[in-house]
């Protein structure tokens, strides 16, 4: 950090004649006369069925680890006792909530008792309001038709969340403890967060076999890594005064991490909790394509025959599960911070009523695990067809009257914004665009930021998916563009407006956790199999982080402030352009950061639906084992692209924070 | 407020005892109790079920029969194919149904790892190529001839194919040779990944209702074609060997007797299961009919199957014996 300051203070006066925009444009200027002059030539593409030595040896290396499967002690004794392990915890949990056992043919618990249990964690945790959500929302998967496969879901999710959290919590501690092992973790932690799950799958059911320990390990793979962040990050942010009192107590090392840090920072580690929930239910549908039992299979299925309505219904169950358990451990992690504040009076009354109420959530308990009208959800799930139905009607209308303005739209922003991006960024030799990106991120986000661009290039390169890598890069930047149109103007919006705050926010929660399989289907009627349709399904995924960060930051605005502007005469868009969004400029690097990032991870979905490059390759090396190694290839490419693309935005909003 | 949270409570608990003393049928009573005994000496059956609509149908019928026939357990894995066929090794998986050729898949499991083997076909003939678009083949019936692709080659360009005309491509994991094809062929044309079955489906169905250009790569047995009945276009004729070396194909796809693998320890332990699953045979109508009921009619897989069954018992004695 000192090196870094030193070298830019003799820079400082230079940079204050020529500004930052206009370095940008210069570089970009640059580029555009020489890819006029060189056109066409070291393009490096690879046709879709070409497979380079890298892709090959991939796939060597893959099948020696099934080879050995039976003989390697590593699998005898390490693999297979870790699936047991999992395995065991998966069954036990089904077979308490979802899954018939032995001669029962229902799980232990039925449906009243999980719903009066949920309600009664969810009171002793959080609030009576949160309680009476969870209530209605399980209530509302068995008038779905959709109770056993919720609890299928419930049950995966949880085992996973246990496991994540197991795994997360100590080693988060450990980040947050030690700088050197913070930095070690790091590209691991990327890593797990930016590798397309499809590229691992195959190999997780060779390693862990199929069935509910491969599903459990697939999602914590891509769940644990924000309890990790997040606890680092609460452990370090504990104020350094507190920690030096300790010290001056004489406590030992033990005792300052459990009476001093972990406390203090409780109510940001349940964040971290929520935040594994939510990462855990986004791999739902795809844990369904390794047999993972639940709500994503009936999306999955349901697509099969292309049937949006059903999809649909399952699509519903999920998001109203994720807004549950959201809601639910939010109230939990306030109830954390008030509890410390507050105590007396409501304190006193506390203890018997959870007494009381925990007696009444064992007798349903009780109820429905003897009684068969309280174990199976009586009727026969019509509000779901309903709404399967309902579903139905609104795609075929959309898809009647639309068509015609989408095929505009899309052809619009095809032709005249991603055709020649995308013409740009792959007929220009590599070394030029390499060259450019590492100019920008030296520019945008300094020294460091420029290293690891052109180490980022470089290993593109080797991948052998240069090309490829470029189109995907073409697409990801238009639709970070659109998403960070949508997040400005919803942001402000929200921002401004506590009440449209309200109003918009559940819809952007349910954007985000809705299986984008479910949509592809109206999306691809509109606008057929093209890049734009990835393009579309990505803005719809990653577009609601960057509106929550702006709208955010926008709120932030210190009130005094635009009171200020609002005297000297400003108009409401004078008080937007010229103070809100200036303000939240950090917000707005933020914003670009997460939906990039978010943009990132919805390549491979994408390559389901006609984006092709970098995502068809991850499908297709899932699909065939000769294309497994450039599937892998690709995954460790949207690796590269993601990992330069955030420290690039990351040092850049430092910069602008500084 | 709290007190009177703590009686509803309580009164909540009493209500529950109450109702635990009058009514309702028991968990476990016969009454009550869903599945019939236990599986017999055919034991659990482990069920691949490979992710498109026709195979769904065979899956559902093979496990219909092996439950109510020969009471079996059987456990249905979905699963892609490649995974499928890695549970042969692995005692995960039993049987696959239908198998669309997968030479390489034969190669690394069947000769190599030798945890699979073939249990013959199972009577469908699968037919890949090129179809449009019914109302396509009707207002120009010429374009069923490859030669005169060519002439409508601007009438299929889109935002994705660069100029050409587009082929769409449908899922990676289908056996293709559309890029060779058309290099071949010296068509003005440019294959593009739809990237899965549903967006290629989605496309035909955009393009029959709203009289769209489309042509791509599709096959039957296929539900959706007794939907809206895709016209073939015809290649090259295919003829032993032209396939060889795949970089040089310029001919139409074979006709693919589609076949069942099942894992090599399956078909050593002769339950009742395995040799239902060797006598297993039908028709591409077979077929169709029950993905028909799955995939329009909206059935679940059992109420499709035992539908069939009682109107084929026939055909099921056969299997039996």
């Amino acid at each position: 950090m000192a090196v870094a300051a030193e070298t830019a203070a003799p820079a400082a006066p230079l940079r204050q004649r020529v500004s930052r925009p206009m370095v940008v444009a210069a570089i970009l200027i640059v580029w555009l006369v020489l890819f006029a002059a060189l056109r066409g030539r070291q393009t490096l593409t690879l046709a879709a069925a070409d497979l380079t030595g890298l892709h090959r040896r991939l796939n060597d290396l893959n099948d020696s680890i099934g080879a050995g499967r039976n003989s390697n002690p590593v699998f005898l004794y390490f693999f297979n006792e870790i699936r047991l392990a999992i395995d065991n915890l998966v069954t036990f949990v089904q077979s308490l909530i979802s899954q018939p056992t032995g001669s029962r043919p229902v799980p232990q618990i039925g449906w009243l008792g999980v719903v009066g249990l949920t309600g009664y964690v969810s009171w002793a945790l959080g609030n009576w309001r949160v309680a009476l959500l969870a209530v209605a929302g399980f209530t509302f998967f068995g008038l779905q038709g959709l109770w056993q496969e919720s609890m299928d879901t419930l049950a995966l999710t949880l085992s996973a969340v246990a496991v994540a959290l197991l795994i997360g919590i100590p080693i988060g501690v450990w980040a947050g403890l030690s700088d050197r092992f913070n930095r070690i973790m790091t590209p691991f932690l990327d890593f797990m967060q930016t590798m397309p799950t499809f590229v691992y799958l195959a190999p997780l059911t060779l390693i862990f076999l199929i069935g509910g320990a491969s599903a459990v390990i697939t999602t914590v793979i891509y769940a644990a890594p924000p309890a990790i962040r997040i606890t680092a990050h609460a452990i370090r942010s504990v104020p350094e005064t507190t920690v030096e009192a300790a010290d001056s107590l004489g406590t030992t090392r033990a005792q300052q991490l459990l009476k001093v840090l972990l406390p203090m920072s409780r109510r940001t580690v349940v964040m971290g909790v929520n935040q594994t929930i939510m990462a855990a239910l986004a791999m739902v549908t795809i844990a369904a394509l390794i047999d993972a039992p639940g709500l994503g299979k009936t999306v999955v299925q349901a697509l099969q025959s292309l049937d949006v309505g059903t999809a649909f219904n399952a699509g519903l169950a999920i998001v109203v599960m994720a807004i549950v358990l959201d809601r639910v451990t939010t109230a939990a992690a306030a109830r954390t911070e008030a509890a410390r504040r507050t105590g007396g009076r409501l304190l006193r009354w506390r203890r018997p009523l959870l007494v009381a109420g925990g007696i009444g959530a064992a007798a349903l308990v009780y109820l429905s695990h003897t009684y068969v009208w309280a174990a199976e959800f009586p009727g026969n799930g019509g509000t779901g067809g309903h709404i399967a139905s309902a579903a139905d009607t609104a795609t075929t209308w959309l898809q009647d009257h639309l068509s015609g303005v989408t095929n505009a739209v899309r052809d619009a922003i095809t032709n005249g914004l991603l055709n020649p991006f995308q013409t740009l960024l792959t007929d220009s030799p590599w070394w030029l665009v390499g060259v450019t990106l590492v100019a920008l991120g030296a520019v945008l986000g300094g020294r460091w930021a420029a290293v690891t661009a052109a180490v980022c290039v470089g290993l593109l390169v080797g991948t052998g998916l240069w090309s490829d890598s470029m189109t995907t890069l073409a697409s990801t930047a238009v639709a970070t563009v659109l998403v960070m149109l949508l997040g400005a103007v919803f942001g402000v919006w929200m921002g401004r407006s506590a009440l449209v705050d309200r109003l918009v926010r559940p819809t952007l929660d349910a954007a985000q956790v809705m299986p984008p399989f479910v949509y592809l289907v109206p999306f691809l009627a509109l606008f057929g199999a093209t890049r734009f349709t990835a393009i579309v399904a990505a803005v719809v995924y990653a577009a609601p982080v960057a509106i929550k960060i702006i709208a955010d930051g926008v709120r932030n605005v210190p009130e005094s402030t635009v009171e200020a502007a609002t005297s000297a005469g400003c108009n409401t868009w004078q008080i937007i352009t010229k103070v809100q969004l200036p303000m939240a400029r950090g917000a707005l690097t933020l914003a670009t950061n997460q939906g990039l990032i978010y943009v990132l991870s919805m390549v491979v979905v994408g390559g389901l639906v006609g984006a092709g490059a970098l995502g068809y390759d991850v499908v297709a090396g899932f699909s065939q084992g000769e294309l497994y190694g450039k599937g892998l290839a690709a995954g460790l490419a949207i690796v590269l692209l993601g990992v330069m693309f955030d420290r690039i935005t990351q040092a850049a909003a430092r910069r602008t924070r500084a | 407020m709290a007190r009177h949270w703590r009686a509803g409570t309580a009164g909540l608990a009493v209500l529950g005892l109450t109702l635990t003393a009058c009514a309702g049928a028991k968990v476990g009573d016969p009454s009550s109790a869903g599945a019939k005994g236990s599986g017999g000496k055919c034991g659990t059956f482990n069920l691949a079920v490979n992710p498109w609509v026709g195979y769904q149908a065979d899956a559902a019928v093979v496990a219909y029969v092996a439950e109510h026939d020969l009471g079996c357990k059987v456990t249905k894995k979905d699963l892609k194919e490649e995974i499928a066929w890695q549970g042969f090794g692995t005692g995960e998986v039993d049987a696959v149904l239908e198998n669309w050729g997968h030479d390489d898949l034969k190669k690394k499991y069947i000769t190599g790892q030798k945890t699979a083997v073939e249990a013959g076909t199972t009577g469908n003939k699968g037919v890949i190529g090129w179809f449009v678009p019914p109302w396509l083949a009707k207002a120009h019936p010429d374009i069923t001839d490859w030669k005169n692709l060519d002439k409508y080659a601007a009438d299929f360009k889109t935002s994705e194919s660069g100029g050409k005309g587009q082929l769409l491509d449908g899922d990676p994991s289908y056996v293709t040779n559309d890029a060779a094809l058309v290099k071949n062929l010296k068509l003005d044309f440019k294959v593009v990944y739809a990237g899965s079955e549903t967006a290629l489906i989605q496309a035909y169905r955009t393009a029959e209702k709203n009289k769209q250009w489309v042509i791509g790569y599709f096959y039957e047995p296929q539900w959706f074609l007794s939907e809206v009945p895709l016209v073939k276009v015809n290649l090259p004729p295919y003829r032993t060997g032209c396939d060889a070396d795949a970089a040089k194909i310029a001919c139409d796809y074979p006709v693919y007797d589609l076949d069942k693998i099942v894992s090599a320890q399956f078909a050593r332990s002769d339950s009742p299961a395995y040799r239902l699953v060797k006598n297993f045979h039908w028709t591409n109508d077979d077929q169709n009919t029950v993905a028909r009921y799955i995939a329009v009619d909206k059935m679940t897989d059992d109420a499709a199957a035992r539908k069939w069954v009682d109107a084929h018992r026939d055909k099921v004695e056969a299997w039996l014996k």
